[in-house]
């Protein structure tokens, strides 16, 4: 079990290879759906002009992603009327699709850990070689555990967007994942791909 | 009449934070099977102690507590508008109360209305009529990352090479398998309706999950087939959470309508793994739990 601490290193991200289990510890960032979109067309392709809260956001996101994780996760949370804000649940979501993001954010933010479920595919993994970064697979569904994990919470931004797609600001310790997408350009997902369809054109060719 | 608020809170409540026994003993299982020290099996590990920690805690087993689909069997003389006003108090007490997750988003807005209600189909109510005194309500909260790898195939569907009949069936449900591969949150459940139309398929796919793992169908030619499926899943090796391994799916469950002489349709809806589906029954009184 390797540990890793928040901000990642070069060196610590080299290291890593797919199939390794790690414990993150640190600060990290959840960011989603609405999350990505916005960075993307608001800083990264400039599509949309900032506005309301947009700058100021991005000057406290900035260096929590520089070296920093972002976290695929749409928590359940408690304390939202007393703004005491406690994780109560919180388990990766489908990674896939902050595909047609995560390599730009990744590159725009220095961002070199990316936690989710499912995997990304070749335009995040090519992302991956180049910042570098690592894709870290976090059990789905294990939101009563993972949440354990999480010690503090922070602060929110864009709690606008509604709780699962606002970017929480969270302090983690041992929060348990598996490499499956590393800097030297290997991923799981594409290997099990590849593996299983050729299984599956074995099976189809069987009679009934 | 009878006001089941309590009682229905109680039934969220028990459906997002405490596994069914069915489910979790066959990932007890499943868990056996996986090699030492692989991923797969360690996956399987860490989804049976956040069953535990879910059910000890009273937190959600996953923090997407998805579409709560809820399918109300009653008897003569009970107000179905009444019942769902009870069902969305009780919906929106368990969001505050954190069980669930504020999900119900505006789809041209994207303001999430954070109380899980908004319009007629938020949460999904069924009702329908009964003979006889008790009152059920099944609840199944299904995630929105398994219900994205949900497929529907018109047959014939020349790609695969399926035709019309089981056999068809068997290859498209085995090519949704292939695609859905660790997106779903496996292992998973498969729910395959064949024939319908779109609508009605769809609906048949996910009611067909309601049945509990160790109930085959009483059709035993489809019976035949969903243990074949099982089996022919879990020999593609995509494993749980996609990490490769043995135990892709944990069970299938199929289910037939009558179709248009045109259409053929075949829906598979995939639950994941954290299968969370409940029963309260309301009789004399008296209120129970499955």
């Amino acid at each position: 079990m390797r540990e890793l601490t928040i901000p990642l290193s070069d060196e610590a991200i080299r290291s890593l290879k797919v199939g390794d289990p790690v414990l993150l510890s640190g600060v990290m960032l959840t960011g989603r759906d609405a999350a990505h979109k916005w960075m993307v067309e608001t800083f990264i392709k400039k599509t949309r002009p900032p506005q309301g809260d947009d700058l100021e956001v991005y000057q406290a996101i900035q260096p929590l992603l520089e070296a920093g994780a972002i976290y695929h996760c749409g928590p359940v949370v408690a304390g939202l009327d007393t703004r005491q804000y406690r994780f109560v649940a919180a388990g990766p979501t489908t990674s896939t699709r902050e595909e047609p993001f995560q390599g730009d954010v990744m590159r725009h933010f220095k961002v070199k850990g990316v936690i989710g479920k499912g995997g990304m595919g070749a335009k995040t993994l090519t992302a991956c070689q180049e910042v570098p970064g690592v894709y870290l697979h976090a059990v789905g569904g294990a939101a009563s555990l993972i949440a354990q994990t999480v010690r503090r919470v922070l602060g929110v931004h864009k709690l606008d967007f509604g709780v699962p797609e606002a970017m929480w600001v969270i302090e983690v310790k041992d929060f348990p994942a598996v490499v499956t997408m590393d800097a030297h350009g290997l991923s799981q997902h594409a290997v099990i791909e590849q593996r299983s369809k050729e299984k599956l054109n074995e099976l189809l060719a069987t009679e009934y | 009449m009878q006001d089941l608020t309590e009682p229905i809170l109680e039934l969220v409540r028990l459906a997002a934070t405490d596994l069914p026994p069915d489910v979790e003993k066959s990932l007890r299982i499943a868990v056996e099977q996986e090699e030492p020290g692989s991923a797969a099996r360690s996956a399987l590990e860490t989804i049976l102690k956040n069953v535990e920690i879910s059910r000890a805690n009273s937190t959600p087993i996953c923090q997407d507590t998805g579409t709560p689909i809820f399918y109300v069997h009653y008897p003569e003389g009970w107000s179905t508008r009444k019942l769902r006003a009870q069902i969305e108090s009780a919906v929106a007490t368990a969001t505050q109360k954190a069980y669930l997750r504020p999900n119900s988003v505006d789809s041209l807005s994207g303001k999430n209305t954070g109380d899980n209600l908004g319009g007629a189909h938020f949460p999904t109510i069924h009702f329908e009529e009964i003979d006889g005194d008790a009152l059920t309500i099944d609840l199944m909260l299904k995630g929105g990352g398994c219900e994205n790898v949900g497929a529907q195939y018109s047959l014939p569907d020349s790609k695969i090479g399926a035709g019309r009949d089981l056999a068809g069936v068997r290859k498209v449900a085995l090519d949704a398998v292939h695609q859905a591969q660790g997106y779903g949150c496996a292992p998973g459940i498969l729910g395959v309706a064949i024939g319908g139309d779109r609508g009605s398929s769809y609906l048949a796919s996910k009611e067909t999950l309601f049945r509990k793992l160790d109930e085959p169908s009483p059709n035993p030619e489809l019976a035949a087939l969903e243990e074949r499926l099982t089996g022919e899943a879990n020999q593609l090796g995509i494993g749980p959470m996609g990490f490769g391994g043995k135990t892709t799916v944990l069970g299938t469950k199929i289910t037939s309508l009558n179709r248009l002489p045109a259409s053929y349709f075949v829906t598979v809806s995939y639950m994941c793994w954290a299968y969370r589906r409940r029963r309260m029954t309301w009789e004399g009184g008296q209120v129970r739990y499955e």
